[in-house]
């Protein structure tokens, strides 16, 4: 059996690589800069968390958590359409703020700042996922099918035509490309399985607040994508090991609880930064961040 | 093939194109010149739907094309290469023909297109699997034709292919342009390089504040209006 600590590592480590993972589709593949991403990431884990305080199968509450950020990935995609660059991601930030204003003032729906506890762990097949390393092969196994669907997205021409889109718009629109329909679906699929992981961290710490998902909490997911290489679903794997790791230490050399939040915060910067320096294209990157 | 009656377009309500009227017919090669902002650009870019129609009728092979989808355009037999080599730099060249041919499903017909390309572009076929980015300036922009010609078009827009290029490299384009052309592709070219335009063209359009200023054949440089509308000359 795994020891509760490095179980809890894994997961984490499951439900970044989702995270990272989707994102990637969206930012490294198809160049949206979307500053938004932890507004989909919070819809998901709040909409499974609520329906499953409500007694809703796990199977219905992942669907759910991962269906409603779609939805909102559409009108979002649809509102910011014809903007670029720092425009969309200034446009999608505001979203990110909104979303969460929403978990912190819905006090009705959200508890607020008080948020839902008590979010029961999935059980179905007679498995029990209250032992952590069910839990763990569950997220692995998403994060592994998640990673597959992925891949088998950014090999397709689909996939193709959003890196066409990244390199450059016009030229993919004037091949015929339907570049808004794309970078929409591109928004969308990303949404989908953020909202997945919104769903496994719920289930896996039976607790989410709005704290969870600040719009700071963005910094690890972009270092990974950065890290790793845009474009690059492998680097991805690689950098989200290396991301959920990095600031462990911390935890053992005496520093103030306090301290530590910061210290991770800084940690991040500074890899990020270096990276950026001296690794522009990231560890398996094509492409540089522009 | 080609014919635009009284178009007027432009850009979120501004309007470029003032009315302009021009044709194309098979086989032709037509040039397009004009100081800067007299509209070039957004005719190609109206004819392919990348920009605002607000009136007017572009008929292509007796067909009324105004407004109809890029996608659709390119299976009527119509081919844009934008300006500025838009190239997809992190694609190799072969990637870069393979975005070109995905109106076809035939995956063997896409082969059989490329390998038609590299007979015609064997600069390119030396490169196939280098990334577009590693390209000179010239052979960017072949790939750039060379991307639009792999859709089988029947008429080409070309959108100053010369832009940014070494006398020797804008030889290349201009003499695989012709080319082109005689494999019977009509091409409507634009370019600021009015004497090589003027030079490949069996009729030149000169546009000035989105009209048709002037209609002539190679001796249209010799035109004291030509002077008139570049220079401000009387």
């Amino acid at each position: 059996m795994i020891s509760s600590y490095f179980g809890g590592l894994l997961i984490m480590i499951s439900i970044y690589l989702i995270l990272a993972l989707s994102l990637q589709l969206a930012l490294g593949f198809c160049g949206l800069f979307n500053l938004g991403f932890v507004g989909f990431y919070a819809i998901g884990a709040y909409a499974s968390a609520l329906l499953a305080l409500s007694g809703q199968p796990f199977w219905f509450c992942l669907l759910t958590a991962a269906l409603v950020p779609t939805i909102f990935a559409y009108i979002l995609s649809t509102a910011t359409n014809k903007l670029k660059g720092d425009y969309l991601a200034l446009a999608t930030m505001g979203f990110s703020f909104v979303i969460y204003a929403v978990t912190l003032n819905w006090i009705g729906l959200t508890k607020g700042p008080l948020g839902l506890p008590g979010i029961p762990r999935p059980q179905f097949w007679g498995i029990d996922f209250n032992n952590d390393t069910n839990f763990l092969i569950l997220s692995a196994l998403i994060a592994i099918l998640t990673y597959l669907i992925l891949h088998k997205i950014a090999s397709s021409p689909f996939g193709k035509t959003l890196e066409a889109i990244r390199d450059d718009e016009l030229a993919a629109k004037s091949l015929g490309k339907k570049t808004a329909t794309a970078k929409s679906l591109a928004l969308m699929i990303s949404a989908f399985f953020a909202g997945i992981a919104g769903c496994l961290l719920a289930s896996y710490l039976s607790y989410i607040d709005p704290t969870s998902f600040m719009f700071v909490n963005l910094i690890p997911i972009l270092t990974i994508v950065v890290i790793g290489g845009l474009a690059s679903l492998p680097g991805t794997v690689f950098a989200t090991i290396i991301i959920v790791l990095l600031p462990e230490p911390l935890r053992f050399i005496g520093l103030p609880s306090s301290l530590i939040g910061p210290g991770r915060q800084l940690l991040y910067a500074l890899f990020l930064l270096l990276i950026l320096l001296y690794k522009p294209k990231g560890f398996y990157g094509k492409v540089e961040l522009e | 093939m080609l014919k635009i009656s009284s178009l007027k377009s432009g850009y979120d309500g501004m309007e470029i194109l003032r009315g302009v009227d021009i044709y194309v017919d098979p086989g032709e090669i037509v040039a397009l010149i004009g100081t800067n902002g007299a509209g070039k650009s957004t005719l190609l870019k109206s004819i392919f739907n990348l920009a605002d129609i607000y009136d007017g009728q572009i008929i292509f092979k007796d067909k009324d094309i105004t407004n109809l989808p890029t996608h659709d355009l390119i299976r009527e037999g119509i081919s844009f290469a934008p300006q500025g080599r838009l190239v997809f730099s992190d694609m190799t060249v072969f990637e870069n023909l393979e975005m070109g041919a995905f109106i076809f499903t035939d995956k063997e017909l896409v082969k059989r297109n490329i390998k038609d390309i590299f007979e015609k572009f064997p600069t390119l076929k030396a490169k196939q699997k280098h990334n577009a980015s590693t390209l000179s300036g010239g052979q960017q922009q072949l790939l750039s034709i060379a991307r639009a010609l792999v859709q089988n078009p029947e008429l080409l827009l070309l959108d100053e292919p010369s832009l940014g290029l070494s006398p020797i490299a804008m030889k290349e384009v201009f003499s695989k342009i012709v080319e082109i052309n005689h494999r019977s592709v009509s091409v409507l070219i634009v370019e600021q390089n009015v004497k090589q335009a003027v030079s490949i063209a069996n009729r030149t359009y000169i546009l000035e504040n989105g009209r048709v200023a002037l209609e002539g054949n190679k001796d249209i440089l010799k035109n004291p209006e030509t002077s008139q509308i570049y220079f401000g000359l009387k």
